[in-house]
């Protein structure tokens, strides 16, 4: 079997890659979705809030993936569900497996990389204790409550504060769970200001900063934890440590880009990002691999996976079509992350394929207020914006006309957060 | 009239603002914008908030229909609303916009499927 463009995954980066592809004229593109429906996580995710940069309005996750599987079909897109890709090589030639057709192998000439992310577990903060049942990510948990419609619990201690800790917060108490406690180890929440308050303050649940959960209990079934308060090093407080009672633990610890298949097809990965290297068209280190979406790094918002994934299903079109400059040149220019930022993308920008504007997307490490973003070359400032907040749960993008770096000798673009305002 | 304290969400800066009565007026400290004295405002005498939450769905593929309500309810009424809407049942198939609970509580709010679902094969 041959595709022009097989895309790997048929969330919201999938979709957007596939539909921004075939309106560039490719006409033979494969969504390929292991879950029973298109939509990917979104599906789960019934709180509104997003859309509101790409639709000015503001939608549920349901509302958001429908959209964009509406169009999929609209423009007969082929995609198959239930299909897991096992394995991708680097000359494109992508393995799948599936109940209905076995194991097929299936030529590609562009393979766009949309698997998304996912969440990380207790085990990666490894907090001790006994292993009962009632221990679950939040994002598990998310599934079971809002789409299986199962209740995972009654009274819950949630750890980390990221936003699917506190919508989880909000979710499991109007189903009638009593939420005990948030804990997150950093001074300050990941999550966004308005969902600690409608999430958090409305129901009166009490988000522990700078607190730790240093032991589960129970023997069967969870039945209760251990919370420290933490010092600014995040080592334990002696004499701090108190007992909550509960019969479940979520976990919301943060997100993994999932690039067990990235590697198989021989691509790099950033450390920074735990996602693929790309260039200024969203293209990995193997020419015609594109990347987009949370596996290439965790996004904040839907509406910019939505606007990377466009970028890489339009870039990948071009590939296909032949109007693309090949790869392999090595005249670029790298982004280089200093101070106060933690990871740059796109990483590398090649000289003779600048488009008139360069988007780099980035975060920073701390919370900032009043500050500038600094972008410079061999310590010469090309931009330099302002910002009143700054904080790590959100991505920051800015936005460098080409033209600024015509005609300079440049082979480094560093970006950092500057004090002076 | 007690001060009472908020964080203001219209924008990610979240000011820690604060709001009392004094002469029958309104004042409002800590906001450095005028969205901040709107909101604090509407939070203080007219807290209102969406409810995302979910349906029982009979004949689809998933047992649950994610709803929300048609606009925003009064903060008060959270739970009352979640009362109906736990009782509420639907039968697939369901196209996202359909009105699933009509005026609830004579709140002059909808709850609307926020998603389709189709008659499972």
């Amino acid at each position: 079997m041959n595709y022009d463009i097989i895309v790997i995954g048929g969330g919201p980066a999938g979709l957007a890659a596939a539909i921004e592809a075939k309106k560039k004229g490719v006409d033979k593109i494969l969504v390929l979705e292991r879950d029973r429906e298109l939509g990917g996580i979104l599906q789960q995710c019934i709180h509104n809030g997003f859309g509101l940069h790409i639709f000015k309005e503001e939608l549920t996750g349901p509302e958001y993936a429908e959209r964009f599987i509406d169009e999929l079909h609209e423009m007969n897109i082929d995609y198959k569900l239930n299909h897991m890709v096992i394995d991708i090589s680097e000359d494109k030639v992508v393995t799948v497996i599936s109940e209905d057709n076995g194991l097929q192998l299936i030529n590609a000439k562009s393979v766009i990389l949309a698997m998304g992310c996912r969440e990380r577990t207790r085990g990666a903060i490894a907090v001790p204790g006994s292993r009962p049942a009632g221990i679950l990510s939040a994002g598990t948990a998310q599934r079971y409550v809002n789409m299986e419609g199962y209740m995972v619990g009654k009274k819950v201690v949630i750890v980390g504060s990221g936003d699917i800790g506190l919508i989880m917060a909000r979710r499991m108490s109007l189903e009638g769970a009593s939420v005990e406690a948030v804990v997150e180890i950093m001074p300050f929440s990941g999550g966004l200001n308005r969902n600690i308050v409608q999430c958090l303050d409305d129901y009166d649940i009490p988000l522990k900063l700078s607190h730790s959960v240093t032991e589960i209990r129970g023997k069967d079934r969870v039945t209760g934890v251990t919370i420290s308060q933490v010092d600014k090093n995040l080592n334990i407080i002696e004499g701090t440590s108190y007992d909550v009672e509960c019969d479940t633990v979520l976990f919301s610890v943060g997100l993994i880009p999932e690039n067990e298949l990235s590697l198989k097809a021989g691509i790099d990965l950033s450390k920074q990002t735990n996602g693929a290297v790309v260039n200024e068209n969203m293209e990995t280190e193997v020419p015609g691999i594109f990347a987009c979406g949370n596996v290439l790094h965790v996004h904040d918002l839907v509406d910019w996976v939505t606007e990377e994934s466009r970028k890489a299903g339009a870039y990948a079109a071009e590939y296909v079509l032949g109007g693309c400059k090949d790869s392999s040149s090595d005249e670029v220019i790298r982004t280089v992350a200093k101070n106060g930022i933690s990871y740059i993308v796109p990483q590398r920008l090649r000289k003779d394929n600048l488009h008139e504007e360069i988007i780099l997307y980035f975060r920073v490490r701390d919370i900032y207020y009043d500050r500038k973003i600094v972008v410079k070359n061999k310590g010469e400032v090309i931009k330099s914006v302002k910002r009143r907040h700054l904080a790590p749960g959100e991505m920051e993008q800015v936005k460098i006309k080409t033209e600024l770096l015509r005609n300079i000798d440049i082979d480094e673009l560093t970006v950092e957060v500057s004090e002076e305002v | 009239m007690e001060k009472k304290e908020m964080t203001c969400i219209v924008c990610p800066i979240g000011c820690h603002v604060e709001i009392w009565k004094e002469d029958g007026e309104f004042v409002i400290t800590g906001n450095q914008c005028p969205r901040g004295e709107t909101y604090a405002i509407k939070e203080l005498t007219n807290p209102t908030r969406m409810i995302p939450t979910t349906v029982t769905i009979k004949g689809a593929k998933l047992p649950r229909l994610p709803v929300i309500t048609s606009d925003p309810v009064p903060k008060e009424d959270i739970f009352k609303v979640m009362e109906v809407v736990n009782k509420a049942k639907v039968e697939a198939p369901v196209t996202v916009g359909d009105v699933i609970v009509e005026d609830v509580l004579g709140l002059g709010v909808n709850i609307v499927a926020t998603r389709s679902m189709k008659k499972a094969e």
